[in-house]
């Protein structure tokens, strides 16, 4: 059961609790790494835009690949995964 | 599936949400989609913490009070176009929406101008970390440096501070005697000048340093701190982010895929209308943002216009003309007195990266002249931005121009690709 006005989904298996109406950026944002993906040369990457062009905070959404966190609304239970 | 729209409006923001309201007060039955899951585009964004600002709060309750039917499609990414079908993606699935005419309301996005750090974690876009903030990013108890250059740098400050953060000051990269000029003819706009005036009150004793920029940034695997060229001297400033963005880029490659005629005064092209608001392709009109960055008010006088016009009532979008004008004389207004320094060109160094999706530095652009052949030999360009980043940014630095886009407008399904080019029936 969750809090009202939380929504709790997992990043990276790590339990994560963001306010109603946050997206998954926030929730990645929210763990310790904060990161959320590793460029073509290995470096550590995470959200710049906010607003879906530039890509750079893509992750894994309950196995769908290359989701941009930014756009996605966290919903419960989701299981987020980074470095896809 | 086809869904057939007498008019279809992309983009729900300030634009797109008067130009639903408008084509529909005729009766039309109009369709207004957007890629975020909410409307209000990024000036209106909905905030998790302080709800969603009252004017889109507003403009979005009156499209249920007009003659005719507004459908409000979120989450509808537009991944391929012509002038009458787009090809659009949901979370869910693929669909093609087809329409009489069209408005394009699709606004901005940021200038991010590359400097040595640029790509650590802890660097965002000023505007970036706002829309970040207002979708819940923590930045409570966080110390931010705001750079860059315009008005969006205090409304940034503005949001992060009222979401905790304890902004360390801001940089602006223009003069102060520009800045000051810039704020001795904001009476002209009195709605403009009471804004200044609440933002000056909420921003209260933080540093603003004009004729100052972020020249490089420090981390390991995210950022530390930042140095700053201040008409002072140089300074470094320990901080957890950095909130950098110089300026607004219209989004046209919509409009470009649509056959639309760019207008390229300037370094980044806007679209081209006529004072209907008609592009050069037939029932496809633009507003706001894309035609050129003149702000708030301009987009609400110019969706009302392009809604007017598209739903075929061209002498209620003639009325608006001169309001339109007066509108438009601020982003002259804007453009002159924020003009970018030739300094903030020439941060990057050799091993800088330039295209952040394929990891392409400066150095390895060197000689080229065109964005095709850079793109052939480098990569540059070619991953999941499609250059909406690097592109602009090579503009910028006056390396080449900004090479176009081709279909998929953005990464998409292959199941959605399978349901095939909306120019074929």
């Amino acid at each position: 059961m969750s809090a009202a006005g939380t929504v709790r989904l997992s990043v990276d298996g790590e339990p994560v609790a963001v306010p109603a109406g946050s997206s998954v950026a926030a929730a990645v944002a929210s763990v310790a790494a904060a990161r959320f993906r590793r460029s073509v040369r290995g470096e550590p990457r995470a959200a710049v835009c906010g607003m879906g062009v530039c890509f750079e905070c893509r992750v894994r959404i309950d196995d769908t690949p290359h989701q941009r966190a930014c756009m996605t609304p966290a919903r419960e239970g989701m299981q987020v995964s980074t470095d896809d | 599936m086809t869904e057939r729209y007498d008019v279809l409006v992309v983009g729900a923001g300030p634009a797109g949400l008067a130009a639903a309201r408008a084509a529909a007060s005729h009766g039309a039955r109009v369709g207004l989609l957007d890629a975020q899951a909410r409307h209000g585009g990024q000036v209106w964004r909905h905030d998790v913490l302080h709800g969603t600002p009252r004017p889109a709060r507003i403009a979005f309750d009156l499209l249920a009070r007009t003659r005719g039917h507004v459908e409000w499609l979120p989450q509808h990414q537009v991944i391929s176009a012509d002038h009458r079908t787009l090809l659009v993606e949901t979370p869910r699935a693929a669909v093609r929406l087809s329409c009489g005419s069209m408005v394009l309301a699709t606004g901005a996005r940021e200038l991010l101008l590359p400097f040595p750090g640029w790509t650590l974690p802890g660097v965002t876009g000023a505007g970036g970390i706002q829309a970040l903030a207002k979708q819940g990013w923590p930045v409570r108890g966080k110390r931010v440096v705001v750079a860059g250059s315009g008005p969006l740098l205090l409304a940034a400050a503005a949001t992060l501070r009222r979401h905790g953060a304890r902004v360390l000051g801001i940089c602006e990269q223009a003069p102060a005697a520009a800045v000051a000029a810039f704020a001795m003819q904001l009476w002209r706009w009195p709605a403009r000048a009471v804004q200044a005036a609440v933002l000056r009150t909420r921003l209260a004793g933080i540093p603003y340093r004009c004729g100052s920029f972020v020249r490089m940034a420090h981390g390991r695997d995210a950022l530390c701190g930042v140095d700053v060229d201040d008409p002072h001297g140089p300074l470094h400033i320990p901080c957890d982010l950095l909130a950098v963005g110089y300026g607004l880029v219209p989004n046209v490659e919509l409009a470009s895929m649509l056959g639309c005629a760019l207008d390229h005064t300037r370094i980044h092209p806007c679209v081209r209308v006529d004072t209907l608001l008609r592009t050069s392709t037939a029932n496809v009109y633009a507003a706001g943002e894309s035609c050129g960055i003149a702000g708030l008010a301009a987009a609400r006088i110019e969706g009302s216009m392009a809604g007017h016009a598209a739903a075929g009532f061209p002498a209620a979008a003639t009325a608006l003309l001169p309001s339109r004008q007066r509108a438009r004389r601020f982003a002259d207004l804007l453009a002159q007195h924020f003009a970018l320094d030739a300094r903030t060109r020439t941060l990057a160094g050799a091993d800088t990266i330039i295209c952040r999706c394929e990891d392409v530095t400066l150095a390895a652009l060197d000689g080229f002249t065109d964005a095709r052949a850079a793109r052939l030999a480098t990569r540059c360009g070619m991953g999941a931005c499609q250059g909406r980043i690097c592109g602009t940014t090579l503009a910028e630095l006056d390396r080449f121009p900004h090479g176009g886009i081709r279909p998929p407008l953005f990464p998409a399904r292959l199941a959605t690709l399978a349901t095939g080019d909306p120019s074929t029936p």
